[in-house]
């Protein structure tokens, strides 16, 4: 049996998720990062798989889109970081629940 | 496509991302963080996009996991504090899980064979970025130069 | 190059503003470059029009129209253009030649006056918008220009505002010329309703052309009465009576811009602009005669009659030439009206030269006198001012109309001539020769004031002027009489170049009876003139010195004519006593009937407030606070779920789009 389209959307599907799991549930600022990078992966493993499984163009559309959005992903990355080390010299903490200013 | 490679692949590539997500040490997870990467390259390979997977590595593993595992030792003096785990942000991923793998599976169109294709040179790959997508080349060039030098204000003392 | 003016035209008006603008931008203390600059322009504007004057001496007729759009709506579209042809550009040199020399007599004339850079600027725009106007396509872009010298004359006569009397002329030259061009306006669009282009020349389409007068000659009566209602604006701009009164006022200006403005160019617009659309007025001639031309006649015989008897009482050295240029727009109207078009531009042209040497050399008598203004206090300036007093006379012999020599003779005589050959009736013409000899009185009358006799209390210490003020008398007293080479019967020139034809060479055509009658009674006039002034302003028998011998003769006819037959006391009780009492009644009305009306109205409002305020308190109010004591307390609740910590937000998120895909699926 050779894997389908579908599987490869449910794998990405479940990447996604632990992304997103990473992003909801733990405290550190870090974490929130490494799981939006994880579901920017996911996307782009469904472009390429899109791509894969679909009619061919020239030029490969998908593939395209995946380096631009790897290339954005890494700049965000960058600037993510950046923040959390911005954050951590002013309120001496990464703890996301502690940073609270923006409540109603 | 070897469906063999692909079930190890899937497995390695689900099981370090979720240590990645779960794990209680900063730099474990940084680890782990790096190896799904490693396995989300691995299925671009086996999806024929060898190009973008080696992209994947180095930008991924090379200087995300680089730049994460920096950020951890400069705010180290918080890392050996206790996290709590929020149990809701958990319900709520299983759910959007399910939700998504119900309806993929729900729509009968997906489920088809990879058809055989044109092996996808890095020649293609360049003629295409030099030629139709030269344009977003340049924004996008644009915009990590403004990442780069934002990300360096944003680190710079602050003035007292 | 000639022919690449020809289709730049605009270059030529354009220039003139241009300086006009640079020069507004200086500093007050910039005297010379502004001088030089509106000099300069002037300068280039000669250069271009003698560019342009010359194809048109190639081919006879010769006739170039440039058309473009101003702008469309709808389907209607303005159109807008340039000509040039014999008309205009005869015009152009006149307006840029006499223009130069009034520019360069300003410089000496204005040496002292503290707003030196404004007058150039002023000049500089007038003389751009003169020079637009004579080369207009368009009634719509002539009357645009026309409107700008109006504005120029304006600003002109106004230009020592802080005179009271120079304000008041500058507004009654306004305010006069105004109604002659509510005429004009209407009459611009009753011919647009009628015809459909206000292009005078479009290949065949133009109003002035085959298809436009055919649409027009449907019915003669309309045609007519547009023609005299743009007669009204040349009427009032060329100082017709009954709109005369302002240009005798409009002295109050600098004397360059009496010389300028109200003696060679813009007060020459209306003859102009008769001569322009000619076709319309002759539109259905039986033998030559409409009624349109017939009241353009009487207006213009009128016109220089009354102006000349007035011009004869008169003190003031600019009031008599004032009177005595509305006594020639007068003949040349009379000229346009009998068929004479060639002659009333020859003599306008004409007229152009020498009047404007008259009126400059009274500047330079004035600035003689120390800006004094009164004929009978002057005397015996031919000795101190010998330049002046040569060029004064020559320009007062081509005025009074001395034949062989002088321009002015020639063209009077053309003009004659066209009278005499009026079917409709013989007396214009012998009216006409009454205003010849009373011409010639009159300038004589002021010559022996100014220039002979013993000298009186302003003409004590008085000097030739400098230079710069009298170069520019020569030239024009050259062109005064050079310019007549081109007039004689015997080679009629510019007649043939106005008319389209070829001139021919003819001797015998200089002997003419007519032409002694005019030498007689232009003789009869200079010479009553001297007799009855040779011992003015000094006494004589039982009569002062101070006394005028004509007043001593004819005392009541002599107040009648000095007070100008007492027209502007008329206008004053008639139509300014009308429009006073018009204002007076509006004034009280708006204060007793109308503001009462409004009080009333403003009461009952006042009175439903006073309810309805009752009833938004009582009433509306309290159910407002509910509701909006309701939304707080809403608020309240809401902003409990705005914890600030971001892991909530993005989890609502992801649970919003859970739903959406959920949705989604289920919809599909």
């Amino acid at each position: 049996m050779t894997p389908t389209l579908q599987i490869f959307l449910i794998v990405s599907g479940a990447l996604f998720s632990i992304g997103l799991l990473a992003a909801l549930s733990r405290r550190h600022a870090i974490f929130i990062l490494i799981g939006i990078e994880m579901m920017l992966a996911a996307a782009n493993l469904n472009f390429i798989a899109f791509w894969r499984f679909g009619p061919q163009h020239q030029p490969p559309t998908g593939v395209m889109i995946a380096i631009f959005s790897i290339a954005i992903a890494a700049a965000e990355a960058a600037v993510g970081l950046a923040m959390v080390i911005a954050v951590y010299r002013h309120y001496h903490t990464t703890n996301v629940d502690q940073l609270d200013q923006l409540r109603g | 496509m070897n469906s063999a490679a692909f079930i190890i692949i899937a497995i390695l590539t689900l099981g370090a991302a979720l240590a990645a997500a779960t794990l209680q040490k900063l730099m474990h997870a940084a680890l782990s963080f790096a190896g799904a990467f490693v396995g989300v390259a691995a299925l671009f390979f086996l999806l024929g996009a060898e190009f973008v997977g080696l992209v994947l590595v180095f930008i991924y593993i090379g200087a995300v996991a680089v730049l994460i595992v920096f950020t951890i030792l400069l705010t180290r003096r918080d890392v050996g504090k206790d996290r709590g785990f929020n149990w809701s942000g958990v319900a709520i991923a299983v759910a959007v899980f399910s939700g998504l793998t119900w309806s993929i599976l729900k729509t009968q169109s997906l489920s088809i064979i990879a058809p055989h294709i044109r092996a996808l040179t890095v020649k293609r790959v360049g003629e295409a970025l030099m030629t139709s997508y030269v344009w977003p080349l340049q924004c996008v060039g644009l915009l990590l130069t403004a990442a780069l030098i934002g990300a360096l204000v944003l680190v710079m003392e602050e003035k007292r | 190059m000639s022919s690449w003016i020809v289709t730049n035209l605009w270059l030529i008006p354009a220039l003139p503003f241009a300086a006009s603008l640079v020069i507004l931008s200086l500093s007050n203390v910039r005297r010379k470059s502004a001088a030089a600059l509106a000099v300069i322009g002037q300068l280039l504007a000669l250069a271009f029009s003698i560019l342009a004057f010359l194809p048109t001496l190639q081919t006879h007729g010769f006739r170039v129209v440039q058309n473009f759009n101003w702008f469309t709506f709808g389907e209607q579209t303005l159109r807008l253009g340039f000509i040039l042809d014999p008309l205009a550009a005869a015009m152009l040199m006149m307006i840029a030649l006499v223009g130069l020399c009034i520019f360069v007599f300003s410089v000496g004339y204005m040496a002292e006056d503290r707003n030196f850079v404004r007058f150039f600027a002023y000049l500089s725009f007038f003389s751009g918008a003169m020079l637009g106007l004579v080369i207009a396509n368009s009634l719509v872009l002539l009357f645009i220009f026309w409107e700008l010298v109006g504005l120029a004359s304006y600003l002109l006569i106004g230009f020592w505002i802080e005179r009271p009397s120079a304000a008041a002329a500058a507004k009654k030259a306004f305010v006069t010329t105004r109604i002659g061009d509510m005429g004009f306006f209407l009459g611009m669009l009753w011919l647009y309703n009628r015809s459909g282009t206000l292009l005078f020349y479009d290949g065949g389409n133009g109003c002035l052309e085959s298809a436009g007068l055919a649409m027009l000659g449907a019915s003669p009566a309309v045609a007519g009465f547009i023609a005299l209602l743009i007669f009204c604006g040349a009427a009032g701009k060329s100082g017709q009576f009954p709109l005369h009164v302002w240009l005798p006022d409009a002295m109050e200006g600098p004397t360059p811009v009496s010389a300028l403005i109200h003696a060679a160019t813009m007060v020459a617009a209306g003859v102009f602009l008769v001569a322009r659309v000619y076709p319309l007025f002759s539109l259905g001639a039986i033998n030559g005669v409409t009624p349109s031309l017939t009241v353009v006649v009487w207006i213009g015989v009128t016109t220089a009659l009354m102006a000349a008897l007035i011009a004869v009482a008169q003190a003031d050295i600019k009031r008599i030439l004032a009177y005595s240029t509305v006594s020639q727009l007068g003949l040349m109207m009379v000229s346009l009206g009998v068929g004479g078009v060639a002659a009333g531009i020859m003599h306008l042209l004409a007229h152009g030269f020498f009047k404007a040497l008259l009126f400059l050399g009274s500047g330079s008598v004035i600035h003689g006198c120390h800006g004094e203004h009164d004929i009978r206090k002057m005397g015996g300036l031919r000795r101190p001012m010998p330049v002046t007093f040569v060029t004064y006379a020559i320009g007062m012999m081509a005025l009074s109309g001395v034949p062989f020599f002088f321009s002015g003779g020639w063209t009077k005589e053309e003009i004659l001539h066209a009278t005499a050959h009026w079917p409709r009736s013989h007396a214009t013409y012998y009216l006409m020769l009454a205003g010849v000899v009373l011409t010639a009185l009159y300038m004589t009358r002021q010559i022996i004031y100014v220039f002979f006799g013993n000298s009186r209390s302003a003409s004590e210490r008085v000097h030739e002027s400098p230079r710069v003020m009298t170069t520019p008398l020569i030239v024009l007293a050259i062109c005064a009489i050079f310019f007549s080479v081109l007039l004689t019967p015997a080679w009629p020139w510019l007649h043939t170049y106005l008319t389209g034809e070829s001139a021919q060479f003819e001797l015998v055509r200089l002997i003419q009876p007519m032409f002694f009658v005019s030498l007689v009674l232009v003789g009869a006039g200079i010479g009553f003139g001297i007799w009855m002034y040779r011992n003015a302003g000094a006494p004589e028998r039982n009569r002062p010195a101070e006394i005028d011998p004509l007043e001593y003769a004819q005392p009541a006819l002599f107040r009648f004519l000095a007070n100008k037959m007492w027209i502007d006391e008329l206008y004053n009780r008639t139509v300014v006593a009308f429009s006073w009492m018009a204002a007076h009644l509006s004034d009280w009305m708006d204060r007793y009937f109308w503001d009462g009306l409004v009080r009333g109205f403003g009461a009952i409002g006042q009175l439903f407030a006073i309810f309805t305020t009752s009833v938004d308190e009582r009433g509306i109010n309290a159910g407002v606070d509910e509701t909006t004591a309701g939304a707080r307390s809403l608020g309240r609740v809401m902003s409990t779920a705005h914890s600030g910590q971001i892991q909530t937000y993005l989890g609502v998120v992801a649970i919003g789009m859970l739903a959406l895909l959920l949705l989604y699926a289920w919809l599909a």
